[in-house]
């Protein structure tokens, strides 16, 4: 009897206790996901290695060593003494450099097209689903119309008109790339507005606003992680497929998509560099994503394995 | 126990339910799942709603709290109808009513904390309380339900369905309501837990003197925690008493058929009592029976029910019955041989 009131007045007296949150949850199941962990690391190294490239490469990515300049599959190889350890360009430019120069549009490519894909996709569709009836109908009309519109046509148009630009190639890629986020967003937001902690929410008194952001965003990340993550490498495709097709980011400046062109031009001359190194950096990053995705869709959403 | 706190007067609730297969221009089909109620709540005092699967109960409690546009009819808050009042208005309400749910676990945001949960309401209608105060006030509610204070840091999904139920009383409770809907609380859980939250209600409705609107299929409960009990058939209200009264003595033949396939706890008493079974399903809301809604299960039935819709009358001191013919003799010996404990 002692014994059990000393108990219950500890534990009465005892500090908060730190709970374990459905994040903190998915965060051990992700890290126990070898495949996913081993992604990470190879994108935090492909991330790395766009940050202090520039720091480290003995050539700029502009700057064209004459000395390889019209034998460059001889002396333009891959070597150690020469600094260029990638090799060089056509141009006699250092390869190394230009594809940290390259891993660094691309990335900041995808980042920013699954960015402006999260924020404006996912309160976009929150709203349209948690209003519902007319509201969601025009929103979801308005979506349809933009996707029926050929996403690649009106980037070549943009791009053409207005220029190349890297401003322009984020108007692009930001005005297509929450459509489809929009629409997964509402259909999950379908489901929660009527999920009781919603209605009791409602019941309470909170505004539609607060509980858009309290409680049906929050419910929606799980998904809307997954997908960004999964959206980040369809950017940088999209991205090469413009920069290959010539209309992506003007010289010097480059990207992955527009170093495999200038690489696959070059194949017949037998210097398979220029198409190699820029292709491993390109596939070992999707390849990175895909198991990060892959391995948070595992984590956050346990029972849909 | 006699000022009246809330007055619902020939409350309906339609639906639309799109047809199948239809333009978007087709008018929709309507459902009307509450159907002119009409219910008083005095002030301290717990009425029950009983009812099936079915019958309006949680739309008629979704429409009192507000969540559920009313087509028809008031509600009046202390004489001020609540039924017209804009959306901000609606909501500031929210404050003085509150509502706890039947899923326990479904009814908190799985990512918020417990503490993020109860403090909800109350920084909702209380943005100028600080956040050491909203604290204190978080963990004396906890404790006031039974659960410790050190756990407001916790997630729903660590807790059991008991404990959650009453995390959403605290909830509800935190803004001190005067009156709070119970849809259903204690039907997702185990016996002797019920138990356990029944009780608690019943002592927090004695220390801050709420009203309880109480919505359970299980007549048992009901006839515990409430002073009268109104009891719903298709929308329409059919009968309400006294507790005691109703379980005693019920008028109406729905009522009676209710209060009889109660099991009684002894195999002996449950063989020897003369038990009306009521034949077929509920009909269809989208196309309810003319008349007497109940007159296609009724074992009373006249042809003449199908002509007029009964009213609910007053038959003894506050007994109404929305039957005319409850008084009949074939209606009297189906009177059920054993009440409910």
């Amino acid at each position: 009897m002692l014994a059990t009131r000393a108990i219950a007045d500890q534990l009465a007296h005892k500090d908060a206790v730190k709970g374990r949150s459905l994040w903190a949850d998915a965060r051990t199941r992700f890290f126990r996901n070898k495949a996913a962990v081993g992604g990470l690391i190879v994108l935090l190294l492909v991330g790395l290695f766009a940050v202090i490239g520039p720091f480290v490469a003995p050539w700029d990515y502009e700057e064209i060593d004459w000395s390889v300049l019209g034998r460059v599959a001889e002396a333009g190889r891959p070597s150690l003494e020469t600094g260029h350890w990638f090799g060089t360009d056509p141009l006699g430019r250092d390869l190394f450099a230009r594809t940290v120069q390259g891993t660094q549009i691309s990335l900041m490519v995808g980042i920013v097209g699954a960015f402006i894909a999260v924020i404006v996709g996912t309160f976009y569709g929150a709203v349209a689903g948690y209003f519902g009836g007319r509201v969601d109908n025009v929103m979801m009309r308005i979506v349809d119309v933009l996707m029926s519109i050929p996403y690649m046509f009106v980037l070549i148009l943009l791009l053409v008109v207005f220029g190349r630009s890297m401003l322009m190639l984020f108007i692009g890629i930001g005005l297509v790339s929450w459509l489809d986020m929009a629409r997964i967003a509402r259909g999950q937001t379908l489901t929660l507005r009527n999920k009781e902690f919603v209605e009791a929410a409602v019941a309470t008194g909170v505004g539609p606003f607060t509980i858009i952001l309290r409680h049906i965003v929050p419910n929606l990340l799980g998904v809307v992680i997954v997908y960004a993550t999964l959206l980040v490498p369809s950017m940088i495709i999209y991205e090469s497929f413009i920069s290959f097709l010539g209309l992506g980011v003007q010289e010097p400046l480059t990207s992955w998509g527009a170093l495999i062109s200038e690489g696959s031009g070059e194949m017949v001359n037998g210097t398979l560099w220029m198409l190699l190194v820029p292709l491993f950096f390109f596939v070992v990053t999707l390849f990175g994503f895909f198991f990060v995705g892959d391995g948070l869709r595992d984590a956050l959403d346990p029972k849909d394995r | 126990m006699s000022n009246i706190l809330m007055q619902v007067e020939n409350l309906s609730v339609t639906f639309g339910i799109p047809r199948r297969g239809g333009w978007p221009w087709t008018p929709p089909d309507q459902l009307q799942a509450v159907s002119n109620a009409s219910v008083i709540l005095k002030e301290g005092e717990t009425l029950g709603l009983v009812g099936e699967s079915g019958s309006g109960k949680s739309t008629l409690a979704r429409a009192i709290v507000g969540t559920v546009p009313v087509s028809g009819g008031r509600v009046l808050w202390k004489g001020k109808d609540m039924v017209g009042l804009s959306a901000a208005e609606t909501r500031a309400h929210g404050r003085h009513v509150q509502m706890v749910f039947q899923d326990p676990l479904a009814a908190l945001n799985p990512r918020m904390t417990v503490g993020q949960v109860v403090a909800e309401p109350l920084v909702t209608h209380f943005p100028d309380l600080s956040k050491s105060e909203v604290r204190d006030k978080v963990g004396a509610m906890m404790e006031r339900v039974g659960l410790l204070p050190a756990l407001v840091n916790r997630y729903p999904h660590e807790f059991s369905g008991g404990q959650c139920q009453r995390i959403g009383i605290a909830r509800a409770l935190i803004t001190e309501p005067e009156l709070v809907v119970c849809d259903e609380p204690v039907s997702a859980l185990d016996v002797s837990v019920q138990a356990q939250v029944v009780n608690l209600l019943q002592d927090l409705q004695r220390d801050m003197g709420l009203s309880l609107l109480f919505i359970a299929h299980d007549l048992s409960v009901v006839r515990h925690i409430s002073n009268r009990i109104a009891v719903m058939y298709l929308g329409r209200i059919v009968e309400t008493a006294e507790a005691g009264e109703l379980i005693a003595n019920p008028r109406h033949p729905y009522t009676k058929a209710l209060i009889s396939s109660v099991p009684i706890p002894s195999p002996k008493a449950e063989r020897a009592r003369h038990r009306p079974v009521l034949e077929g399903e509920l009909p269809s809301p989208l196309a309810p029976p003319s008349g007497c809604v109940f007159r296609t299960r009724c074992p009373i039935a006249r042809p003449d029910c199908a002509e007029v819709r009964p009213e609910l009358l007053e038959v003894a001191n506050g007994h109404m019955v929305a039957c005319p013919h409850h008084d009949d003799a074939a209606n009297a010996d189906q009177r059920p041989a054993e009440s409910v404990n």
